[in-house]
């Protein structure tokens, strides 16, 4: 609803073909389940869903401005040279996201430390531009970026959900089911499902694919157009 | 030997692929028939070692304290080696296309789509991470871009063969990739525990 406000303010039109940019990367359209682009940090970040929320944060924000200045500049970058300039613009972009985090949210920084380096290289930021950005107007370029950056995080959350969720017994760190350090040293008080015993396979690289390839099933499957058939 | 060391650890122990799941885009997307897997992978092999070598001169000559600006430079990184990487497939697109049109024929719409493969910066954020000197950091590229040419070959062959097997039909393709690769990344885990210096 907070964009719709933005649009209004600034006296640009919201119609429907432009309700149809910001809500066709969350579903029919969206970024990793239907056009496979951002996988490398889907997986890596998704141990925890403060991890995902911070990635998704950092690729919304290079999605709008990279779209934005690439829509700003389509018309002077000669064809020959456009992926250095627009890897040029995202590259800039990432820094000052690096830099930021660093000084504000050291912890997160450490954790996420190479990854957020590789929102350059990912995919969805240049298959946007490529696709979208070079061919149209600043302001459907910026929609379409808060469409696919959004598309992305809440896949990211969904999948960091059920990584934290079974693999540690918490969601945003805090302890939900399974045996607290307290009930081990306590054992009167228990938390709910205290029998849970964590499955660390969760946490490992390999869950993030059986997580997603099992996320497109379930798409895919109350979707049913969206099957390739290769 | 030390280097040969390198060169196993970085193909099989940490496999870019399947370990760190790095380069997943084109590993997904060009996987779906070994001919065309078999080109990219040693597209992937060509450009990781060439990139990495000259991002380890640019990290240890122009952008470390101890460079030729005397400043510490490293906020530069991203954006230089990005800029490296993407002018040097540039440049092997325009030498390949010259010397050998039959390679760039088969290599050709591949090439470009390396520069925004992550294995290729992933991996020299990591040679960066790891403090290899040069010699290492070149076996380190090598390594890294087999095991990444090992890992599409490998998921290519398996997806040519699942055509044939009865998959439900909202699993088909895609869904199938990413269990297999899922199953294929647990099974590399396998060889984490191992010492290479032990061969």
């Amino acid at each position: 609803m907070a964009d719709v406000k933005v649009a209004e303010k600034s006296g640009i039109t919201f119609g429907k073909k432009e309700r149809k940019l910001l809500t066709d990367p969350l579903s029919d359209n969206n970024p990793i389940t239907v056009q496979v682009l951002g996988i490398c940090s889907a997986l890596a970040v998704t141990t925890g869903m403060k991890n995902a929320a911070v990635m998704a944060v950092a690729v919304v924000f290079v999605a709008v401005l990279s779209n934005f200045f690439t829509s700003l500049l389509r018309n002077s970058i000669p064809k020959q040279v456009r992926m250095i300039v627009q890897l040029v613009i995202i590259a800039t972009l990432v820094t000052i996201v690096e830099l930021t985090l660093k000084a504000v949210d050291f912890e997160s920084y450490k954790q996420l430390s190479v990854f957020i380096g590789l929102i350059i290289t990912n995919c969805i930021i240049m298959g946007r531009l490529e696709a979208f950005a070079l061919a149209n107007k600043p302001y459907e370029s910026i929609l379409d970026g808060i469409g696919n950056g959004v598309g992305y995080g809440i896949i990211l959350l969904i999948v960091a959900f059920f990584r934290e969720f079974f693999g540690k017994g918490e969601i945003f760190g805090f302890k939900i089911i399974g045996p607290t350090n307290e009930f081990l040293l306590d054992t009167t008080t228990s938390t709910w499902m205290g029998w849970y015993a964590s499955n660390n396979l969760m946490v490992l690289f390999p869950s993030a694919m059986f997580v997603i390839g099992i996320l497109i099933w379930v798409h895919r499957a109350w979707k049913p157009h969206l099957v390739d058939i290769s | 030997m030390e280097l040969l060391n390198i060169f196993t650890k970085a193909a099989f122990i940490e496999n870019l692929a399947l370990s760190y799941f790095l380069g997943m885009c084109s590993y997904l997307a060009v996987s779906k028939t070994v001919k065309t897997a078999f080109g990219l992978g040693l597209a992937v092999i060509f450009v990781l070692g060439i990139t990495m070598p000259i991002n380890w001169v640019i990290n240890t000559y122009l952008l470390s304290e101890g460079g030729i600006f005397a400043t510490d430079l490293t906020f530069l990184r991203f954006i230089l080696f990005i800029a490296v990487i993407a002018s040097m497939v540039q440049l092997v697109e325009m030498v390949v296309e010259k010397f050998s049109p039959s390679l760039y024929n088969s290599l050709g719409i591949f090439l470009p789509l390396i520069t925004v493969n992550c294995a290729i910066l992933g991996g020299s954020l990591f040679m960066v991470s790891k403090e290899y000197n040069f010699s290492e950091s070149v076996a380190f590229g090598l390594g890294g871009g087999f095991g990444w040419f090992l890992a599409i070959i490998a998921i290519a062959a398996i997806r040519e063969k699942i055509k044939y097997s009865a998959v439900p039909p909202a699993l088909r393709g895609l869904g199938m990739a990413f269990l297999l690769t899922g199953l294929m990344g647990l099974a590399f885990m396998s060889l984490m525990g191992i010492d290479p210096a032990a061969f």
